[in-house]
């Protein structure tokens, strides 16, 4: 299977062709996708794009849904969020 | 019969700020709120604290309060979220750069400070403004709040001052110095009636109508824009009163949330959302700013501001029930506008020189 590359926070990552945004965070074992008002770790909770607590910048959008986001080539992702 | 000096039926914000300059002046207060502090129109509103000058009784009353809030910045709690924002009244083309010209003119004779930005400037300021609008007139000194929290926190100033607070209650009528409710008979020489939209119901001749608006707010984007934006189209929308109308305002909360209005109708107590009206406020917003299109909503809501034809509040005795007030009336300018209204209609029923010509709130 053909894979492409994207950028999380700056560091380049492979991935399978076809897989969404929170599939390539937990694959390249990243956990936090963004920081909560009071500064807590948050990361993927349904995986179906309803709880919202994926959320990361992609490609300079803040609050992109990363379970709901298929990976494409030079993606940037920022989970600084 | 429970009997005190001032009975305040209405725990909105104007209530509470009545409350907070009679109590501290030793009056005994009782307010009477129907659900909770803040539960009606002060909580539905965005709490854009703007000088106005449709007339040179809202610019006066705008100004005047404006100033009282200043001078409570530093006793303000952090919950109340006063910000200095700014207000950017947007020009789209040469003709409203001129209105905006006039516009600078007027807030100056009434010693408000403010500045026109050309188009560059503009746009400098807030870059995801769309290109080519004409320039606007900034007024640094307008401001942000959270409406909720000021009523409740003027609402506590006047408890501590010995104002009894009771909500939950159910006012049925009022005059002849009795307030009849759900939980029993109230007595007080002097009744004011700060019931918003719902004033008429319990004076008759105070001329207001529920004005409904829209609402919607964004998920957190920080710095999407930093003033509140207006157009200065707002006012010509602000200014009917039977029409629907819609106009482009959008205000920065300190969370890095947007807040986009506005729509005014006249449609009764029908608070469901209308998508027509949304889709309106939404093509308008993303005219002067596209990229709003790419952002997130997380919520619509609606509330009833009190209109009256004459576009001023009532501040007033009422002339056909002795022993009543009324502080209603405010349209869209209730919070801006409380802290003046609350000192001038205790300069009225205190018998104090009144800090502004009373005459255009008379009922």
């Amino acid at each position: 299977m053909s894979d492409v590359e994207i950028r999380v926070d700056g560091r380049s990552v492979r991935v399978e062709t076809g897989a969404t945004v929170a599939a390539a965070l937990l694959g390249d074992e990243t956990f936090a996708f963004r920081t909560s008002i009071s500064g807590q770790p948050r990361g993927p909770l349904c995986g179906m794009g309803t709880c919202f607590e994926c959320r990361v910048t992609i490609n300079g959008m803040p609050h992109r849904r990363a379970c709901m986001t298929v990976v494409a080539t030079g993606m940037e992702i920022v989970t600084r969020g | 019969m429970t009997t005190t000096d001032v009975i305040i039926v209405g725990g909105g914000i104007v209530g509470a700020a009545i409350a907070r300059e009679l109590s501290s002046d030793g009056r005994r207060v009782l307010v009477l709120e129907r659900s909770f502090v803040g539960a009606g129109a002060t909580g539905a509103g965005m709490g854009h604290i703007v000088v106005m000058d449709d007339s040179p009784a809202q610019l006066a009353l705008t100004v005047g309060s404006r100033d009282l809030l200043d001078e409570l910045e530093r006793e303000l709690p952090d919950a109340c979220e006063r910000d200095l924002s700014g207000t950017l009244w947007i020009a789209e083309d040469d003709a409203q750069l001129a209105e905006v010209r006039l516009k600078q003119q007027r807030h100056e004779a009434a010693g408000v400070r403010c500045e026109i930005l050309d188009a560059y400037a503009l746009a400098t300021a807030e870059p995801n403004l769309r290109k080519g609008l004409a320039g606007a007139l900034r007024v640094a000194g307008d401001a942000v709040v959270y409406p909720p929290a000021v009523a409740r926190w003027l609402m506590d100033r006047a408890v501590d001052a010995g104002t009894e607070l009771r909500c939950g209650v159910d006012v049925h009528s009022i005059g002849g110095g009795v307030v009849v409710t759900n939980r029993g008979t109230f007595g007080a020489p002097d009744i004011i009636n700060a019931t918003g939209a719902h004033a008429q119901g319990l004076s008759h001749g105070a001329d207001i109508v529920p004005r409904k608006g829209h609402l919607l707010i964004t998920d957190r984007y920080p710095a999407f824009c930093r003033h509140q934006l207006v157009e200065l189209g707002y006012l010509a929308s602000a200014h009917t009163l039977n029409s629907e109308s819609v106009a482009f305002n959008i205000q920065p909360r300190r969370t890095g949330q947007l807040l986009i209005g506005s729509s005014r109708e006249v449609v009764g107590w029908d608070a469901s959302v209308n998508r027509r009206i949304v889709q309106r406020m939404l093509q308008r917003a993303v005219e002067f700013m596209p990229r709003l299109k790419s952002l997130d909503i997380i919520r619509t809501w609606t509330g009833f501001r009190p209109a009256t034809a004459h576009k001023l509040p009532y501040i007033s005795r009422i002339p056909a029930q002795p022993g009543v007030w009324i502080a209603a009336g405010h349209e869209g300018l209730g919070i801006t506008t409380a802290l003046g209204s609350a000192r001038l209609l205790a300069d009225l029923l205190l018998s104090r020189e009144p800090w502004t010509d009373p005459e255009p709130y008379a009922l």
